[in-house]
């Protein structure tokens, strides 16, 4: 188990650099001149593009950049923005916000998710089927962008049930429950309909025969005995769509105004802010690789024959 | 706890009649409702079975002999199966009306059975013991660990090696053999009086078939249970069985002691099962098999359903369904049983 | 290790080709009865004639834009009503289908091509070409669809007026390609690991069979179709990416025509005109909705378990 855990961090290493190195050279592609709008009115004096050109290794070519980014990067220097905010220091403060975000959005998948998953496979056929299938196919096909902007009018606006935007960082859970439901909407869909695939082939398993065999009640022959073994593709698929919900971030972030890492990126983008962004989206991949390690390590646990030895 | 044979059992409800009859299934028809049309799996089965004894039911695939097990364990889905009448008394109750919450608690201290394929059968994600335990936990309520002490003994008792250091080990860590041998354990917990074994040694190598049967009957014997022994392979019932049941189509065609069964068969589909077991002394010979395939089940041939492939067929066989009648000494459901026993 | 599963789980998981071919003739036995799979036959061939030859569904101009009548509600001469130029939104939900079917059917396209070379190669030779290639694949797999799709459009802009239509879309196509293949190449390395073990791929080998020949012969028939299934669903989420990517106005801009950039027009007046919105996104999600269902259809077509 240590050995193979070993293994797999050091398998992501390559995975790391390469995947930064191809956001830094996107980034650094990225058109427009950085010191624009920082000098008030009037073009900056040449005495300070070259200074800024300098100070964020811009006359390097790509490769000695990204070097030297790296380099600062291992020791926990994430560099300052073009702002000269250390962006180590903003991208916590975001972090925080959108790490609450995604792993509401989870719980909502997890929640909302396998519970319709469930009672769809176990009424395989029935009206409360067919709801769901129909329900999440209807989900799936709409934009998430569009779902966002119909709930937040309906909900946030119309209705007044749920604070239509979130502008301060220190949001609250309450504020949070509708930009999550709406970041999770498409996963609860997926998880939904993967839940119900899985349980309704599990059902027509023989070991749950055996159940049934045993004298076992009807709701433990499906709650333990098929359930486990149905929700290890939903468990993956949780883990892999992990990186889906950090990029829908910054739709969401971007509809309901949260001052998350998505918008971050998003303003990163649009200012030219080269070492925020890669900063940003590092960090990002490095947490979307362990999520997914954690989930390799999860599925062994859950399905014994899988071994990491 | 160490080779006490018993687990302590409540007083069963249950409670056989004088003649020591267990299980009796009268009538029982069990029609299957599909998109291609009503297959009519099982035609009028009747049969008993009492204390000690064990019974073979013979027949090729889609003769109807699982069907009729699921029916008496009560694990048929249903739908798409339906069962229009028929009854089946366990110790002169009816199974089939009982509420099923009661038939339910039965499943297990009193029927219990084994299936073909041990490894889909037994839960991949838990442990073995966790899944013996499961019967003294839920029908006993028994806490864990003395659920895993009983699982220990049990499987102490279907002879796997180091069954201490293995209890918390994963079906697929097993052999085909051991994995047989602990779907046993786990029919066995609870000391039901009936046992019925689905085609129990079909998936295994020969030598591990002969162990697994021994295994079967040594438990039989020492537990006095009723056996139910659903197989196609003649051979491997011949030691061990008292009575044979022989299906077709969802009807016993031949029913007989086992010796009368081998020795003279009076149905000529039991001859034809017999003719197409592989023998050393007819070494050389062309080995003779029962022409054609069993009817589909939503198209019965009228008349006799084995005529298309009977040798013996004659008119009456295509317009008039045979009953099973008492034909010395066994039972035979065919028109021309005596010629069958004399020629 | 994922692969170890599939392996151990589904050991009968690859029939021979002969198998194969009846299995494809079974499918299509089910499929014709299959009443989803011609609704959403018909509605692609509705939206593929849409993207080709808008002119046979309307005679109004998109491009026109009747100042007088801003955001009716629909009627007679408008029938979908106008937007908030006066252009008649039937018209643009027409000619808006050809940039959301030729993004989805050429993404799907490519990445169905890219990854399933990598796929194959990593599966059929394995060893270190297989650790290398698994590794590419990982770190584009690392970055997330709409991430890299953000990044990659916004570092190579668009000038909308002056950079061609197919450049727009080619690049939209280029970037989800980019992101959008390693999903396919891990799938399809897993199909031909399970293939590979098969006895009659050893006797191909042993016999001395090409590895182009083993591979057309007997992996891709084996292998092809959960790809297929799976880029057909995939194409529904290719269409969404690029409203998206529009709806950021980063994918397709004005005065390019596409429900992306006509939804996110609409949104901006939601409140007050709702039906301008609705019948873009309509056309998005039936389009969306029809692959996803064509995929659905064919997928239980080849394995009927899932039924």
């Amino acid at each position: 188990m240590g050995k193979y855990i070993v293994r797999r961090l050091l398998q992501m290493i390559p995975v790391v650099l390469g995947a930064t190195f191809i956001i830094f050279a996107m980034v650094f592609a990225l058109p427009g001149d950085p010191t624009a709008g920082k000098c008030g009115e009037r073009p900056c004096s040449p005495e300070f593009v070259a200074k800024f050109r300098e100070e964020h290794n811009l006359n390097d070519p790509l490769p000695v950049q990204y070097g030297k980014y790296l380099g600062k990067f291992v020791q926990g220097d994430l560099g300052t923005n073009y702002y000269g905010i250390p962006v180590k220091d903003d991208l916590a403060k975001r972090y925080t916000i959108t790490g609450r975000l995604a792993l509401m959005a989870i719980a909502f998948e997890a929640i909302i998710g396998i519970l319709a998953g469930v009672l769809a496979g176990v009424r395989k056929g029935r009206f409360i089927d067919n709801l769901v299938t129909v329900s999440t196919l209807f989900v799936i096909s709409i934009p998430v962008f569009v779902i966002g902007v119909l709930l937040q009018y309906l909900f946030g606006i119309k209705w007044g049930l749920f604070p239509a935007t979130v502008p301060s960082l220190e949001a609250s859970t309450w504020s949070l429950v509708l930009p999550a439901f709406v970041l999770g909407s498409l996963s609860i869909a997926y998880v939904a309909r993967l839940t119900r695939t899985n349980l309704v082939e599990n059902l027509r398993a023989d070991y749950v025969r055996t159940a049934a065999a045993k004298g076992l009640t009807k709701s433990r022959a499906v709650g333990v005995h098929t359930l486990r073994n149905s929700l290890i593709p939903v468990v993956t698929f949780i883990g892999a769509d992990f990186g889906g919900l950090l990029g829908g971030a910054i739709v969401t972030e971007r509809i309901f105004n949260i001052q998350g890492v998505g918008g971050y990126i998003w303003k990163g983008i649009n200012s030219r802010d080269g070492v925020a962004v890669v900063s940003a989206v590092t960090v990002l991949v490095i947490v979307y690789l362990l999520v997914n390690l954690l989930v390799d390590l999860l599925y062994g646990v859950l399905d014994p024959r899988i071994s990491h030895d | 706890m160490t080779t006490t044979t018993k687990s302590v059992a409540p007083a069963s409800d249950y409670k056989p009649d004088d003649s020591g009859r267990l299980l009796e299934v009268d009538n029982l028809f069990v029609e299957f409702h599909t998109a291609e049309g009503v297959a009519k799996a099982i035609n009028g089965v009747s049969f008993d079975l009492h204390q000690g004894e064990t019974l073979a039911i013979l027949g090729e695939s889609g003769s109807g002999k699982s069907v009729t097990a699921q029916a008496i364990m009560g694990i048929l889905d249903m739908p798409p199966a339906v069962i229009p009448s028929g009854a089946i008394r366990y110790c002169g109750q009816d199974l089939l009306t009982m509420p099923e919450d009661q038939r339910r608690r039965a499943r297990g201290p009193e029927i219990s059975m084994i299936f073909q394929d041990a490894l889909s059968s037994l839960n991949p994600t838990f442990p073995v013991g966790w899944q013996i335990g499961e019967m003294f936990r839920q029908h006993r309520g028994m806490n864990k660990s003395d659920a895993y002490a009983q699982a220990v003994r049990l499987m102490e008792r279907v002879a796997i090696p180091g069954a201490k250091d293995r209890v918390k080990n994963y079906p697929h860590q097993f052999s085909g053999g051991m994995r047989q041998r602990i779907m046993i354990a786990m029919a066995i917990a609870l000391d039901p009086a009936v046992l019925i074994a689905d085609e129990p040694t079909t998936a295994l190598d020969v030598t591990v078939q002969a162990q697994i049967m021994a295994l079967l009957a040594e438990l039989q014997e020492e537990r006095q249970m009723g056996l139910i022994l659903i197989t196609h392979d003649l051979g491997v019932v011949a030691d061990v069985a008292d009575r044979a049941s022989v299906m077709y189509a969802g009807r016993i065609v031949a029913q007989a002691g086992i010796e009368d069964l081998y020795a003279r068969p009076a149905h000529p589909y039991t001859r034809g099962l017999l003719e197409s077991i592989p023998r050393l002394d007819q070494k050389g010979q062309t080995l003779a098999a029962i022409g054609g395939l069993p009817p589909n089940l939503t198209r019965i041939p009228p008349g006799c359903a084995f005529n298309p492939r009977c040798r013996m067929a004659q008119d009456i066989c295509r317009t008039d369904v045979p009953e099973l009648r008492h034909v010395a000494n066994q039972d035979s459901a065919c028109h021309f049983a005596e010629e069958v026993l004399n020629g | 290790m994922t692969d170890s599963l599939a392996v151990s789980v589904q050991p009968t998981a690859g029939e021979d080709v002969g198998e194969a071919r009846s299995l494809a003739q079974d499918a299509w036995r089910s499929l014709r009865k299959n009443k989803i799979f011609w609704i959403s036959v018909t509605l692609i061939t509705a939206f593929v004639l849409m993207a080709v030859w808008p002119s046979l569904f309307t005679r109004t101009d998109p491009t026109f834009g009747d100042i007088n009548n801003v955001r009716d509600t629909p009627s007679g001469a408008h029938i979908f009503g106008t937007d908030g130029q006066g252009y008649d939104i039937f018209a643009r939900t027409i000619y808006g289908a050809r940039a959301s079917i030729i993004v989805g059917i050429l993404t799907s396209l490519t990445t169905l091509i890219v990854g399933g070379v990598v796929g194959i190669v990593a599966g059929f030779y394995g060893g270190w070409i297989d650790a290398v290639v698994s590794r590419i694949t990982d770190i584009f797999f690392a970055i997330p669809l709409l991430l890299g799709g953000i990044l990659f459009m916004a570092s190579f802009p668009n000038n909308p007026q002056s950079t061609p239509y197919l450049v727009i879309v080619g690049k939209v196509v280029l970037t989800l390609t980019i992101f959008g293949w390693p999903s396919i190449a891990r799938l399809m390395r897993s199909s031909v690991l399970q293939v590979k073990p098969n006895e009659y791929v050893l006797a191909a080998r042993a016999l001395g069979a090409s590895p182009l020949r083993i591979i057309r012969s007997h992996i891709l028939p084996n292998a092809l179709a959960p790809a297929i299934v799976v880029s057909t669903i995939n194409l529904g989420g290719f269409i969404v990416a690029e409203a998206t990517l529009s709806f950021l106005g980063i994918g397709l801009t004005p005065p390019a025509i596409s429900w992306g950039v006509a939804i996110s027009d609409a949104l901006v007046a939601v409140r007050t005109y709702p039906h301008i919105l609705l019948f873009p996104s309509l056309f998005l999600s039936l389009a969306v909705l029809a692959f996803i269902l064509l995929g659905d259809a064919v997928r239980d077509a080849f394995d009927p378990k899932s039924r």
